[in-house]
């Protein structure tokens, strides 16, 4: 079988499943956050945090509980990194120092997982279970209680009220990601990933001679840490190599079912969307949007990464340096794909080893805002506003008051999303700037010229929209850029959503307006048409010159 | 193929003529003023752009590209003003007529004492006299008086205004024709409805509309989206190898930015006000044709907007064993001299369908209506004809002992079951005394009314037809005018209710009034359109005024808000289409010197760098001075629902905004490619 045939048919494979899935995912996910029943288990931890599960929350009172969960999760990761050293459980690792920390713990909180450190080396057992797999967890319900929101806002009327985060998040973590990510482990670890506590093997001498010494290999609890990564679309992995590592990934199969964990409850959020607002069309319609960016790009990447240049890349049959040879070009271009366009930022194979052009394809997928179908909860509600920027322009194009699910988009909506879309180009186009004018930064990079410029713009890029994937090579392991990149993530996942939840607010407060011959068509193909045109052209715009002088440059050399 | 019959324009047409550009250009000038250009943030960011490539020039002399640059973008800048000065021009010119109708008047109070019209007082009771000009606002509370009213609406023909009723508002600056009227005053001296006239053709009152303001903050943040790709660049191109001048910089940058729409946006909101203006409509306010186009409620009033104001004769129904064309002939004998519009109606018919002329009688004894008989008829050689309501004539046959066919009061019974009016028609002649049969009187539906209404329900906009006639009466036009809906015996209690039914289910609501116990419909209505005949209550309450005092309008004025929305919509989205060819002309050469492989981008095949830079800012310039006619006359605009109309637009102005640039833009290239020596 070739290469391409390879790739393609796993495409469909993939299609496939997250189509099986969609429906009942989908229905499933809209009636836990609809549900007025609390399991027992639930009503424990409520007691436990003393709080009502059951009171309504305007937005200032649902962001205030966002932003004290996420604050104090920051900080708790933050000592217990800082004091692994000292604490028991971890044998054999350091405290990590305060810049790491503080970058670390702000990347598992915000759903980024970017990793400044080597996993394997340092962190021990209870900083990568009692923290990080935690964060993984209630990092990607705190993405989903955002987006429930501002569904909520859309589906009710003259109310601000948006429901209760303390549900929402207890909810998404024990009745959505929790059953997941333990069927997911189960399929995992029967496919070969690791899952135990044991300690470092010693497994022999490599590269003798080089200093390098003996190789060692770590044990873990991967399986289920890996499960999480994926589903919650997280990204840590409990190894450097991430989903590259033969413990975290070993197979073909073991592959694409990862993929399909990162893809299936973004795209099913869409199905919960359409239940909860009343019309599945609708939700059919943002996939529709979400499918063909994805589709789309995944075919751009396979292009980029099959088109032969040269002999080596024809004996290997694409572009196979820095991918896995058990999963070749195709399967490594979907995981590339899938990864940037959700906030992943797992990596089976190294994006800055791709062609010019691929890795300026997974750069151009998460500068959209990764909304395609984009991470837990944060690519529906990132969607969502784009889609009520394409409705303001398109709106008004039908000679109406523009309007996007019965609300109207009136001044204070349209300042709402339009303060969301400044938020990301702002951090990654400032922060990139600022590192390649100061004298210090740009010696992080690895290789110069204008793939030494993709390792930095990726990083801001990857840390802004809070992604985590990296363009290896870059030491960023400095002040500077764990200082920055924290910075970028907290920014770019908190202040988004201080602007969603406004607007579901504000959307909340209205009376809908009834739908008429007049009223502009939100669930029709031209629509998403417009939505993906609308996607395209703003972030193309947005970042075209920067990507000019990095992937485009690179790629158009010859 | 399918022969679809489109539907055909009606709103459109401002009038533009390219010698306004030349008149407008010293008040385009007046407003590069830096506190005038901060009202619009995208214009006001090129401004800032020209005025530092020309201090940047003025640092390097010789360098002519920095000259060209700096040039083209105080061009783009005056273009923007230019836009908003000729839209300004064409309402000032209005705006001077009606000045010169605010001539200083003086006013007779009615104790005696004579003031300048400039300090009259709301209750002030003023007399005006035949020839006097009416020194302000008010009510009519004695007298009656014919009232040249031309200064505003230009319609030569004089107005009755009357005590009492729902003619009694007079408007200061109209000339009293006739007769001596009492006038209490109602408005303020420079607050009454010519003063806001002026203001309003003006544009000195007009503030920015809920929609405008939220475009003005989508297009300021993508200001600053491309300000921030455009700063951040100097130190990416420094990495790079290379180094990005002011200039070329700040060309980039305008060439971004929406200024396309941006510069137009104030021109569009005032020539869709001027729209109305041109069909003598009064927006009180921007925020109303913004409504008007938001309305999926339109409540029309039966008479004088659906049917014609009158009953007319439709058809002559004889009764068994009369032929038709007696009956006709006697109904028209009857309504010879009968000059009420029911009358007349029943000669036009007469003459229409039997070919029956009128005739001049000699000797002729004409029979007038009465209340007391309820007929009327003539006496003509021997021969007596009457024709009225059914009681009357059938008391006056069997009065004069003539048989009362048996199907006459069927005929009329139907009739009045189909919602019209019966006449019934008897002659008394040498065969004795008989019915001949019924005229039926209806209700005449405009011509037209039923296709409107059909394009108005394909726009997803319902009507609702008011009427104080009976349900059975009510549902017979509705059905033949083909409106949603009607509301039948009508109050102005039912018509609120109405209102704040459709307003609760989230519908904007619009209707027309005169009377004074219309105000408060028309204050409640979110489209609010007082006739000007009306009163001065009606005009208060509503959020227009149409002078012609034609209902019919409202549905003009939907179209024109719709218009308006359109048009924005449709340049926003060319604007930022255009970009992705300005792109493609300027990245290439910054930066094809240091990565050979970006000349690859150059799909234009654009001369030279400077060349490419310097065509991109001329289209930006250009094309804001080709889309000004465009701007002031509204993009076409038909009535078809809304999935056809973004299908249209999105093609005209999304394709043809991605396209159009690199057609411009590679002819400008060629143009300049041609000059020596570059």
């Amino acid at each position: 079988m070739s290469p391409v045939l390879a790739g393609v048919l796993q495409l469909l494979a993939l299609v496939a499943a997250l189509a099986l899935a969609y429906v009942p995912l989908g229905a499933y996910m809209a009636r836990v956050y609809s549900s007025d029943r609390h399991w027992r288990v639930e009503r424990w931890i409520y007691r436990g945090i003393g709080a009502d599960p059951d009171t309504e929350m305007r937005w200032p009172a649902y962001l205030r509980s966002l932003l004290a969960f996420s604050a104090a999760g920051v900080l708790f990761l933050y000592l217990l990194q800082r004091l692994q050293g000292v604490l028991p459980g971890s044998p054999g690792f350091d405290s990590v120092n305060p810049a790491q920390s503080f970058n670390t713990a702000v990347s598992f909180v915000t759903n980024t997982n970017w990793q400044s450190y080597y996993g394997e080396q340092t962190m021990g057992h209870v900083v990568q279970t009692a923290g990080l797999a935690v964060q993984n967890f209630v990092s990607a319900a705190v993405g989903m209680a955002v987006a429930i929101a501002l569904v909520r806002g859309f589906a009710r009327s003259r109310t601000g009220e948006l429901g209760n985060f303390w549900s929402d998040l207890v909810r998404g973590t024990l009745r959505i990601l929790l059953p997941g990510a333990a069927i997911a482990a189960v399929v995992l670890v029967a496919c070969g990933v690791i899952q135990n506590f044991s300690g470092i093997h010693e497994v022999g001498q490599f590269f003798h001679g080089h200093g390098m010494g003996a190789q060692q290999w770590n044990g873990g609890a991967v399986a289920s840490q890996e499960a999480i990564k994926e589903l919650g679309t997280n990204g840590g992995g409990y190894f450097n190599a991430n989903s590259a590592h033969p413990f975290e990934n070993p197979t073909p199969f073991t592959n694409l079912f990862e993929i399909f964990l990162i893809l299936v409850i973004p795209f099913a959020l869409t199905r919960a969307f359409g239940v909860m607002v009343g019309s599945v069309k609708q939700g059919y319609a943002v996939l529709a949007t979400m499918f063909t960016i994805w589709l789309g790009f995944t075919a751009l990447m396979m292009w980029a990464e099959f088109a032969h240049h040269g002999p080596a890349l024809q004996a290997a049959g694409g572009a196979m340096e820095g991918k896995e040879v058990r999963f070749g070009v195709g399967s490594s271009s979907i995981f590339a794909v899938s990864t940037t366009l959700t906030s992943t930022g797992a990596v089976d194979s190294f994006h800055s080893s791709f062609t010019g052009l691929g890795g300026g394809v997974a750069m151009l997928g998460m500068m959209l805002g990764e909304i395609a179908p984009g991470g837990t909860g944060s690519g529906l509600y990132g969607m969502l506003i784009m889609a009520v920027i394409a409705v303001f322009i398109a709106g008004l194009m039908v000679g109406r008051t523009p309007e996007y699910l019965g609300k109207k988009i009136g001044t204070r909506e349209i300042k709402l999303a339009a303060c969301y879309i400044l938020i990301t180009p702002a951090l990654v186009l400032v922060l990139t700037a600022a590192s390649m004018a100061l004298p210090t930064p740009p010696h992080s990079m690895l290789n110069s010229g204008a793939h030494g410029f993709s390792e930095v713009l990726y990083a801001f890029t990857s840390a802004a929209n809070n992604n985590g994937s990296a363009f290896a090579g870059l030491n960023a392991n400095t002040d500077w850029y764990n200082t920055m990149l924290g910075i970028a993530m907290l920014l770019g996942r908190f202040l988004p959503m201080v602007f969603v939840l406004a607007l579901a607010g504000s959307l909340a407060g209205q009376r809908p307006v009834p739908v008429t011959a007049g009223t502009l068509r939100t669930e029709k193909p031209l629509f998403t048409g417009l939505l993906v045109g609308a996607i395209l052209v703003i972030t193309g715009l947005t970042y075209f010159p920067a990507l000019a002088l990095g992937p485009l440059a690179e790629g158009l050399a010859s | 193929m399918t022969t679809r019959t489109e539907p055909r324009d009606r709103v459109g047409a401002g009038l533009f003529a390219p010698g306004q550009l030349l008149t407008s250009l010293p008040e385009a000038l007046r407003k590069l003023d830096p506190r005038v250009m901060v009202k619009s943030p995208v214009m006001f960011v090129v401004w800032i752009g020209s005025l530092l490539t020309t201090v940047f020039s003025c640092a390097h002399p010789g360098d002519w590209f920095g000259w060209t640059i700096s040039a083209w973008l105080w061009l783009t800048v005056v273009f923007a003003n230019l836009a908003e000065a000729v839209a300004e021009g064409r309402g000032k010119a209005q705006a001077d007529t009606l000045r010169k109708a605010k001539t200083d008047s003086v006013a007779r109070r009615v104790d005696g004492t004579v003031v300048p019209g400039t300090e009259l007082r709301i209750g002030d009771l003023v007399v005006c006299e035949a020839g006097d000009v009416i020194p302000g606002d008010g009510d009519v509370v004695e007298g009656v008086a014919s009232v040249d009213e031309s200064a505003i609406t230009g319609e030569s023909a004089p107005v009755i205004r009357e005590s009492g009723g729902d003619r009694s508002a007079v408007t200061g600056g109209t000339k009293v024709l006739s007769d001596r009227i009492v006038i209490r005053i109602t408005a303020k001296p420079g607050e009454t409805f010519i003063d806001r006239m002026i203001n309003l053709v003006e544009g000195a009152a007009r503030q920015k509309t809920p929609n405008e303001i939220a475009l003005n903050i989508l297009l300021a943040s993508l200001t600053i989206v491309f300000l921030l790709a455009c700063a951040t660049l100097p130190p990416f191109a420094g990495y790079a190898g290379t180094h990005l001048t002011m200039v070329v910089l700040v060309a980039l940058l305008v060439c971004l930015i929406p200024t396309t729409i941006g510069a137009l946006l104030s021109a569009i909101g005032i020539a869709g006000m001027d729209r109305l203006v041109q069909r003598n409509v009064l927006a009180m306010s921007g925020r109303a044709v913004e409504a008007a186009g938001d309305v999926s409620t339109l409540l029309l009033d039966k008479t004088g907007t659906i049917t014609y104001g009158n009953r007319r004769a439709a058809a002559f129904v004889p009764v068994a064993g009369t032929a038709e064309a007696d009956l006709a002939d006697a109904a028209q004998l009857s309504s010879l001299a009968d000059e009420t519009p029911e009358g007349r109606s029943v000669v036009v018919l007469a003459k229409e369908r039997y070919g029956l002329r009128e005739r001049q009688l000699a000797g002729a004894d004409w029979i007038a209506f009465t209340a007391q008989t309820r007929m009327s008829g003539v006496d003509v050689g021997g021969r007596r004809v009457r024709k009225g309501a059914a009681g009357s004539v059938i008391a006056w046959v069997k009065e004069r002992g003539g048989a009362v066919a048996g199907d006459a009061d069927g005929i009329a019974a139907r009739i009045s079951e189909a919602g019209g009016t019966p006449l019934l028609v008897a002659v008394e002649d040498p065969d004795g005394a008989r019915v001949l049969g019924v005229i039926h009187l209806k209700d005449v539906v405009k011509d037209g009314m039923r296709e409107r209404f059909g394009e108005l329900r394909r726009m997803g906009i319902k009507t609702v037809m008011i009427t104080g006639d009976n349900p059975l009466t009510a549902k017979a036009i509705a059905d033949e005018g083909g409106v949603d809906d009607f509301l039948a015996e009508a109050t102005p209690e039912d018509k609120m209710a109405l209102i704040k039914r459709e307003q609760a289910g989230g519908k904007l609501v619009a209707m027309t009034g005169d009377g004074t116990n219309d105000a408060p419909a028309l204050a409640q209505a979110d489209v609010g359109v007082a006739m000007n005949t009306g009163t001065s209550a009606a005009k208060e309450a509503g959020n227009m005024v149409d002078l012609d005092s034609d209902p019919t309008k409202l549905i003009e004025i939907v179209e024109i808000g719709k218009q308006l929305l359109i048009t924005r919509g449709a340049l926003t989205t060319f604007s930022i289409a255009n970009d992705v060819a300005k792109y493609f002309a300027i990245i290439p050469a910054l930066f094809a010197a240091v990565y050979p492989g970006l000349d690859r981008l150059n799909i234009m095949g654009l001369s030279s760098p400077d060349s490419a830079i310097l065509s991109a800012v001329v289209f930006n310039a250009l094309i804001i001075i080709a889309l000004v006619p465009l701007s002031l006359r509204g993009v076409r605009y038909r009535p078809v629902s809304a999935d056809r109309m973004l299908r249209r637009n999105l093609t005209i102005y999304g394709l043809g905004g991605l396209i159009a640039p690199f057609i411009g833009i590679k002819l400008i290239d060629l143009l300049i490619s041609l000059i020596p020596g570059l």
